[in-house]
């Protein structure tokens, strides 16, 4: 009856391990950068490139020069601001993959302010009401999926990530119709007046301190305030919610406007203050990447800072290895996917050990 | 020993830091009934999950027929003629009951339904089963089901058969049943292992015990030599009396008045058929059936958790005026101080947040209060200290995520929060569902407490043995209609069995 492999132990098996401490945990975390950074290393290598010049050349196309540095906050901030934005959806399970068009939404919002009422309000109330606007439009743009999910329960993922596509295609027929620059060949939003433009803070437009105030709110809201709560409670067990009183539909769509409205206001900040114009391309794909910092900082908005500026570095590095070194910025968005993959990796080794045949060795990292 | 079909040696599994089991050595021999005794967590289901090749041990051996093996898969244990009957079955809802039986067996040729039935008939009438071949899963009741399960381990050729709890969602009528067949298997010289902490269940089917307490083996008993006292108090480790205290109503006073109450759930069907009843202050109500007759649907609509006709009149303690539930939000008749506790399978899902500490545990019955934006964590935090104090729950501290706890302190948190709000209506069910003998009494003490404090307990049971000793009354649900309310002081066990089943509109009622 026994076959033979049978009489074998495994070569390897996968073992459960104790908890470990943080401090380890975040060892093997801050290891796994390390090892993702070596990987990419041997991959610049194998371009024919010197691993340290290209790392260099990264840090300095980025951070030394005040230039590089104000444009590396300018991928920064909105990054950031929509990582805060999905970040309560995301602590409710509710997988809101549709900040991209919540934010073109808020920036659609501004844009028509900015064409067509700019020189009727003083400044600081054109900007505190286009701010208002877009945090509306932005949150309603969220509410809709939010809506079908506790009246249906539709799919988020897909309804978020369809609702994207709806607000873009929306900004090409306001390029080519309605909100068409007349004055040009190709069919483009006007660029907008200077008085519609926000104004700049040591070289970078004001987003900057909304967003590092929106830190400490979201941080403060997820953590102290019974909102937050009530957002974990669903997100853990929407049963367990029903059955201490709480009324989820309302939870549900309460939190998705508010992560839409503050996508709303990264996309008042990207139209005012990056772009001065409304385009296809105004969210860059923001929304997106804003999962990948959400997803590594484990919701906590302070991480997100550093993820974010993590990223924002990588991103604008690149672009200047590619005009130093001509390695083509693709390269970048690589090693940062192996960054991302070695990250998710080390959660298993957080929590698994190997455990080989006869002498048991931990493989720890 | 001669008759041994399978002896473990050393055995030993760590979760973590966890130990699981500790140097377990135990043997099972051919032609007997070994039942499996322990409190929850005891270790005995990762024991047998070991033998069934579900986990690997980090030490010990295991020998069949005398020679030493190596389970590696469920697989390998089958090829060994090892096989084991989980408490959640394997089997897939949309197959028949024949083509289950061959699901994953490595045959060559064809699939012929015909055969497998013939096959299938052939092991029914040897042991007294009934099952239709050509019947899907999804059709079936949960006993059914677990037919499908015992017969698809014989056809694969199973001579030692392993059920994990397998009572705990049968009737008394269809224990009997099961009972009956695994005599029959024992006779024809198979081993059957049940894993079980019922005392009364050891005592009737079984041959041999092993008892495990905190994953150590700690002792064998041939059954006809042993008691079920001594066999509790080594299980808990400590001696410990099993009575329960059932003090005389004093002055009972209208609570809760449930009139012409009906439900129709989502597919259309009608759950709840003109329910009335009515529930008293110092008082245990308990309500008995068969699982998924409606208990749910009835005390979800009364928490305003379930849309249903009819009308719940509330009597409030203070006397003042009449109130109407239905048709008020759940947070509403929460703040009348009616509170319901439902656990379920998985013990979590619905009163309580494994990832979340005790202390936030605790808030979800009171973060609401108060008019500030913010949650208050230092009420709920003394309250998860007095909770742990009071009720003697194991825990490194009010810190620590629920789910790092074992089932029985989880459980009492769950009532321990309910209890703290001071409720008038204490609607619980399947409070001890899953629970060792030692918690179990701790739980109906504690509902015991609330009665004579004047509180109208309505109790959702599954052992017919407490409800009868525990209850004041009980009312009997049968296919989403009242079948009878008793007296539990007069009632016996096999009224209330019969109730259960006796209108005959039960989906479940397959006797």
């Amino acid at each position: 009856m026994i076959s033979e492999n049978t009489k074998k132990e495994p070569l390897v098996r996968i073992a459960k391990r104790a908890e470990l401490s943080p401090k380890k945990a975040a060892l093997v975390r801050f290891s796994s950068i390390i090892v993702a950074l070596l990987i990419g290393g041997l991959l610049i290598l194998a371009l024919g490139y010197n691993p340290i010049s290209v790392y260099g050349g990264i840090i300095e196309g980025s951070l030394l020069t005040p230039t590089a540095l104000k444009a590396t906050a300018k991928i920064a901030v909105p990054l950031l601001g929509a990582a805060l934005a999905i970040a309560p959806a995301f602590r409710m399970k509710f997988w809101n993959c549709g900040a991209e068009g919540q934010i073109t939404v808020g920036a659609i919002a501004s844009t028509y302010f900015a064409l067509y009422h700019v020189g009727d309000l003083p400044a600081p109330v054109f900007f505190v009401v286009t701010f208002i606007v877009s945090a509306i439009f932005g949150g309603l743009w969220g509410l809709i999926p939010a809506f079908f999910k506790a009246r249906w329960g539709t799919n988020e993922t897909l309804f978020t990530l369809m609702l994207n596509y709806i607000a873009i295609g929306f900004v090409k027929y306001l390029r080519i119709g309605p909100w068409m620059d007349k004055g040009q060949m190709f069919p483009k939003v006007p660029m907008f007046d200077r008085a519609a433009r926000l104004p700049d803070v040591f070289g970078v437009h004001i987003g900057w301190i909304i967003v590092l105030l929106l830190v400490v709110f979201t941080y403060i809201y997820m953590t102290r305030t019974k909102h937050g709560y009530e957002i974990a409670v669903v997100g853990e067990s929407v049963s367990t919610a029903r059955y201490s009183g709480m009324n989820v539909a309302k939870i549900i769509m309460r939190t998705m406007f508010i992560s839409g409205a503050v996508a709303g206001i990264v996309g008042w900040m990207l139209a005012l203050g990056t772009n001065y114009t409304l385009s296809d391309t105004t969210a860059n794909g923001y929304g997106f990447t804003a999962i990948v910092v959400a997803w590594l900082a484990k919701l906590n908005p302070f991480v997100m800072v550093l993820i974010s500026a993590f990223l924002a570095v990588l991103q604008k590095g690149s672009n200047s290895i590619q005009t130093n070194f001509g390695i083509p910025a693709s390269a970048s968005e690589v090693l940062t996917g192996l960054i991302l993959l070695c990250m998710l990796g080390s959660e298993f080794f957080i929590n698994y050990r190997f455990v080989f045949r006869k002498k048991s060795v931990g493989g720890d990292d | 020993m001669e008759n041994a079909a399978i002896q473990l040696k050393n055995l030993t599994k760590k979760f973590g830091s966890v130990i699981a089991n500790d140097n377990v050595s135990l043997e099972i021999r051919r032609g007997e009934i070994l039942a499996l005794l322990g409190e929850n967590g005891s270790g005995k289901t990762t024991l047998m999950n070991m033998l069934s090749g579900i986990y690997y041990p980090d030490g010990g051996q295991i020998f069949v027929d005398g020679k030493e093996v190596i389970i590696g898969s469920p697989k390998e244990a089958f090829d060994l003629g090892i096989g084991m009957i989980h408490q959640h079955f394997k089997l897939v809802d949309v197959l028949t009951a024949a083509e289950n039986m061959v699901l994953g067996i490595k045959e060559n040729g064809r699939l012929n339904t015909k055969t497998i039935g013939d096959k299938m008939k052939k092991i029914c009438e040897q042991y007294g089963f009934n099952v239709d071949p050509d019947k899907k899963i999804y059709d079936m009741s949960v006993s059914e089901k677990q037919t499908v399960e015992i017969v698809k381990m014989l056809y694969r050729g199973a001579d030692v058969l392993i059920l994990d709890e397998p009572t705990a969602v049968l009737t008394p009528q269809e224990t009997t049943k099961l009972f009956a067949i695994l005599r029959n298997m024992k006779k024809d010289g198979k081993s059957v292992v049940i894993i079980t902490h019922k005392l009364n269940e050891v005592m009737e089917l079984s041959d041999r015990v092993s008892v495990l307490r905190k994953g150590v083996h700690v002792g064998d008993f041939n059954t006809s030599e042993t008691n079920p006292q001594e066999l509790t108090n080594l299980m808990v480790g400590h001696a410990v009396t099993l009575n329960i205290e059932r003090t005389k109503c004093e002055n009972p006073v209208k609570r809760l008045e449930i009139k012409n109450l009906c439900c129709v759930n989502d597919d259309g069907v009608k759950v709840l058929d003109d329910i009335n009843f009515e529930a008293y202050s110092g008082e245990v109500l308990g309500i008995a059936g068969i699982s998924g007759c409606g208990q749910k649907e009835l005390l979800e609509g009364i928490a305003g958790l379930q849309k249903v006709s009819g009308s719940i009149e509330f009597y409030p303690p203070d006397g003042s005026e009449k109130k109407e539930l239905n048709g008020k939000s759940p947070k509403e008749i929460i703040k009348c101080g009616i509170a319901l506790s439902f656990v379920p399978e998985d013990r979590l899902g619905m009163g309580l947040i494994g990832n979340m500490d005790l202390a936030d545990n605790m808030m979800l019955r009171s973060y609401n209060k108060g008019k500030s934006p913010f949650a208050d964590r230092k009420t709920p935090a003394k309250l998860a200290e007095k909770v742990v104090d009071e009720l003697e729950v194991v825990t490194p501290g009010i810190n620590v995520p629920v789910r790092n706890l074992s089932g029985g302190n989880v459980q009492k948190i769950l009532v321990g929060r309910e209890i703290a709000s001071d409720p008038s209506v204490l609607m619980s069910a399947y409070a001890v569902r899953g629970l060792d003998i030692n918690t179990s009494y701790t739980i109906y003490n504690l509902m015991n407490e609330q009665k004579n404090n004047g509180c109208a307990v309505i109790y959702v049971g599954e052992d017919l043995d407490v409800l009868v000793e525990l209850c004041d009354r009980i009312l009997v649900l049968c296919g989403g209609k009242v079948s009878g309310i008793v007296d539990g002081r007069t009632t016996t066990k096999e009224e209330v069995g019969l109730l259960m089943t006796s209108l005959g509109g039960g989906k479940e009622d397959n006797l």
